[in-house]
């Protein structure tokens, strides 16, 4: 278990280490820089921009320092335009995306497996065909669309919802049923077709032929093998839930790391680029370790193929 | 299985019911504008995360909106008249006949917000911090006004030392001429001739002393000359001696309370300049408390550090959330503060931000999309402002291409050009059409040279050998990845085919790289605009200079620039204003660019909101502005 532990671990890093080399040349290979904005700045005032900033290093020079000031300072430079170091911004902004991404999270799972689970047991019913129909609304309906629907339907009529902000608890029920929504219907089209094939297995008919209730067959032998393509989505998705969604975030001015994600591109502010993308890799890494030792949990089959390996 | 399903239509049902209590409890409680208006907080949409707060590292409208909250110049903007500076840091201000010299003086109450005094030395901390080249400030080009300020910018440091020098061997003229002074950007990075002669260090110098080759000396300056300038330049650097006294920079603290500053030229709009941010004092004892001066990401911008001068302090800064701040108590004018507080929230969604004002969550939004305006027009029509604002749109021309390089047919894309239609039918903002470059501002009249005309149009394509069109090479129209910006070219496209039978192709590009193509003048026509940084011509006219880095159309004239020059010693305000009429009219018949609409300003404010009057630079100073309850009032 350790073995195979240590091994995902350098695994995890071999694959960050591999996203920075492709997000740094990217960041290099794209037109204009940091310092590019509608207003001329003379050359020797962009110079003393980029040598403060370290940029004038040949790139090389600046493909090795990175990781040598990650590694050994801790430190991941300074966002080039909002001057401040690019940890913080990511502090600042992680929670609201963290606390958004759970409370997205925990919406499609009460919404999807219930759905799933129902749509199995009834499959080919009304209730299997509207649950998957819905699914299907909330995979090809975009979160651009639903917000703003959101905003107008409910919060102009409930009085604790604001249109936007990030103030107060029940701010962020809009955006996390805006952001759960697709996760959901993804979610509950998995979790149907997983439990669909549990219910065919053989142990599942000796359970019902040994006269156990539907219930007990459902929680106690379904779920488990059930829920496995579902849990194994799970990780990923979580990682991208909660590093952040600029539509969502945008639409709901909520504080997360989703808005410094595509204005750091457009900025050309390198090393928030390159902290965010490290970040939401390590994020990405993780979460499929947890994933995968999750349903090494649920599937010994997986345990003892992988520990083999 | 409807055991199954039962409890789950229970757990429905006593949720819904639960959110209708919900709904019901939250029926009572004041909106949020409501409840600020009675605390006295100004609630601002301000459309995006502000690039700071330091009055010297930011450029844009977004940060000018707050630091006019924080800090506060020698003179401060009127409430309600274009033009009209106030006393601000400076109770009082003369010039002398030619508004070459101008003395400010301070009153002696003003303190910064930690209750320091504010004195004529942080003006002029200010001053040496913005124009410091190792800053790196994008906005330092506003002080050049004052003599030596450019130079010590640039860090003309040969000029400086050697210029006036006795024992210098050959003229200085010659040596400005020849010598890579200000260094080369094609060099190598980092060389001696990439550097340039002016920003070569100590230990730079001393090596190039005894290696001259490692600098490209020009044939005609003799090695004496070289030697010379070098050992000048390391005297003067191990003499400790500040290039800001040596260069002579015209800008000194009398006393602690008088501030004098010198002019190359005439300027009589000087107190308008100093409500720029630019101008700002900075609190020297703070930038240095949290590291160099020249330091870009130092933290004394945070809340708990930021010392201001203005109406307010910094309260809180949560990125993408808000900024607060609040009334300061130490402000010299404090008891005309009318408001407690200001939260500046930053918006970009522009529907999001418009639903948050109709939603009562908001005192006035930062703009107002087209699409929204009848909307507005019809349900709010008391919130709804359009208001002049000092910007023009216009169109670059590549002057270096064919057929562009020919006035004719620049002539001819601008008359096709029918701009009330542009305005009612694709931006709906009101905005007016641009009779020249410089929207109409005070008592200068840009002189009326932009029309619609397409019988003109077509006879001077014509004559510039492509009739009806034929035989016209195939040029874009390059502009952004905007929704907007399509729609416009669009526009344009069809205009220009309507009336000139030319087709004109449409590249949409990324903001960034907008710009850095547009910035290597690798297009033909280029969408582009110009927001005014002062109340006078010349922040339209200046740019378009040969060596302006804003001009980008490879255009410029001699004659354009001779005129410019001339005004600039005008002292008399309407000499000088006809004389920079004659330099727009000659600039408008050679049209490097085609002006389209004069800006306008869209946006929603709540009637609660008293004290915001429309100014063309729309600055808002935030001291005059008051909250009254509007539907007291009313009933």
């Amino acid at each position: 278990m350790l073995r195979y532990l240590a091994s995902r671990i350098f695994q995890g890093f071999l694959v960050l280490f591999a996203l920075y080399t492709i997000t740094f040349f990217l960041v290099k290979a794209m037109p204009g820089d940091p310092f590019t904005g509608e207003k001329n700045i003379p050359e020797d005032v962009k110079r003393n921009m980029r040598e403060q900033s370290g940029l004038n290093d040949p790139l090389f020079v600046q493909y090795l320092n990175y990781p040598k000031e990650v590694l050994l300072e801790g430190s991941f430079n300074y966002s080039i335009k909002k001057k401040r170091p690019v940890v913080e911004i990511i502090v600042q902004a992680f929670p609201a995306s963290l606390a958004l991404g759970v409370s997205a999270l925990i919406f499609s799972v009460m919404l999807a497996i219930p759905i799933g689970v129902l749509s199995a047991l009834r499959k080919n019913s009304w209730i299997d065909y509207s649950g998957m129909a819905v699914a299907m609304v909330g995979i090809c309906v975009p979160s651009f669309v639903i917000g703003p629907l959101l905003q107008i339907g409910i919060a102009t009529r409930v009085p604790m919802l604001k249109i936007a902000g990030w103030d107060s608890p029940v701010d962020i029920v809009l955006p996390a049923i805006t952001l759960g929504l697709a996760t959901a219907a993804y979610l509950a089209r998995l979790t149907r077709g997983g439990m669909l094939e549990i219910l065919s297995q053989d142990y599942i008919r000796t359970a019902r032929a040994k006269g156990l209730s539907t219930g007990r067959i459902m929680i106690v032998h379904a779920l488990r093998g059930g829920l496995i393509p579902s849990v194994a989505f799970i990780g990923p998705a979580f990682a991208t839930l909660i590093s952040g969604s600029f539509i969502v975030e945008s639409i709901f001015q909520v504080p997360g790391m989703g808005q410094h994600f595509v204005n750091a591109i457009i900025d050309r502010d390198e090393f928030l680029v390159l902290g965010l993308a490290l970040f939401y890799g390590l994020l990405v890494v993780v979460m499929n370790l947890v994933a995968d030792l999750l349903v090494g949990f649920l599937n010994p089959r997986v345990r003892i193929a992988e520990l083999d390996a | 299985m409807p055991s199954l399903l039962r409890p789950t239509l229970r757990t429905l049902g006593a949720a819904a019911s639960a959110a209708a209590v919900l709904g019901m409890v939250g029926c009572g409680g004041p909106s949020p504008v409501e409840k600020a208006t009675a605390e006295k907080t100004l609630l601002l949409g301000n459309a995006a995360e502000p690039q700071g707060l330091d009055p010297h590292l930011v450029s844009g409208v977004i940060e000018s909106n707050i630091i006019r909250a924080l800090f506060e110049g020698l003179c401060a903007e009127h409430p309600s008249e274009n033009g009209t500076p106030l006393p601000g840091v400076a109770e009082r201000w003369e010039a002398n006949d030619r508004f070459t010299e101008w003395t400010f003086h301070l009153r002696e109450n003003a303190r910064w917000s930690d209750g320091h005094p504010l004195t004529a030395h942080d003006f002029i901390f200010a001053f040496q911090r913005i124009l410091n080249p190792r800053l790196g400030s994008e906005y330092s080009f506003m002080l050049y006004y004052i003599i030596g300020a450019e130079d010590y910018h640039q860090r003309r440091r040969t000029k400086a030392v050697c210029a006036d020098a006795p024992a210098l061997p050959i003229p200085w003229e010659t040596i400005e001429k020849e010598v890579n002074l200000s260094g080369n950007p094609e060099a190598a990075e980092g060389s001696f001739e990439n550097k340039g002669l002016d920003h070569l260090s100590t230990a730079e110098l001393r090596q190039l002393r005894e290696e001259p080759s490692l600098f490209p000396w020009p044939a005609s300056i003799p090695r004496d000359t070289g030697k010379f300038l070098i050992d000048q330049l390391i005297a003067f650097d191990e003499s400790g001696e500040s290039l800001w006294d040596k260069i002579g920079v015209a800008a000194t603290a009398v006393d602690d309370h008088t501030l004098h500053v010198k002019l190359r030229g005439p300027m009589p709009f000087l107190p308008e300049l100093t409500k720029h941010y630019t101008w700002f004092p900075v609190p020297e004892h703070v930038i240095h408390e949290y590291g160099a001066e020249e330091n870009r990401f130092t933290e004394w911008t945070r809340p708990g550090n930021l010392v201001s001068n203005g109406a307010f302090t910094l309260k809180s800064w949560r990125i993408n959330d808000h900024i607060e701040v609040v009334r300061n108590p130490a402000y010299w004018d404090a008891d005309q503060v009318q408001l407690n507080a200001i939260r500046y929230f930053p918006i970009s969604n522009v529907y999001t931000e418009a639903r948050m004002f109709f939603n009562d969550q908001l005192h006035a939004t930062y703009t107002l999309g087209p699409e929204l305006i009848a909307y507005s027009r019809e349900h709010r029509p008391e919130s709804l402002r359009n208001e002049l604002y000092l910007g023009t749109y216009f169109i670059r021309c590549n002057v270096t291409r064919p057929p562009l390089d020919d006035p004719r047919v620049r002539h001819a894309l601008s008359l096709a050009l029918d701009q009330q239609s542009m305005i009612d039918n694709v931006l709906q903002g009101g905005q007016k059409p641009a009779r020249g470059l410089v929207p109409p501002s005070g008592e200068y009249e840009s002189p009326d040279l932009v029309r619609f005309d397409p019988e003109e149009a077509r006879r001077l394509l014509a004559e510039a050998g492509y009739p009806d069109g034929k035989g016209f090479p195939d040029i874009r129209f390059l502009t952004t990845d905007r929704e907007s910006a399509k729609r416009g070219a669009e526009a344009l496209q069809g205009m220009w085919k309507e009336h000139l039978n030319i087709s004109i192709g449409i590249d949409q590009m990324e903001w960034a790289t907008y710009l850095s193509t547009m910035f290597r003048k690798d297009y033909d026509l280029a969408a582009g605009g110009w927001i005014g940084d002062y109340l006078d011509p010349t922040t339209f006219l200046d740019m378009w200079q040969k060596d302006g880095g804003n001009n980008r159309t490879g255009w410029s004239s001699p004659e354009y620039e001779r005129l410019l020059r001339e005004a600039e010693q005008i002292a008399d305000p309407l000499a000088r204003y006809r004389k920079l009429q004659e330099a727009e009219s000659l600039f408008l018949e050679e049209r490097p660019i085609l002006p389209l609409y004069w800006y306008t300003r869209n946006y929603l404010i709540h009637p609660d909101v008293k004290g915001w009057h429309p100014l063309l630079l729309d600055n808002h100073p935030y001291k005059f502005v008051r909250l009254e309850d509007s539907s007291a009032s009313a009933e």
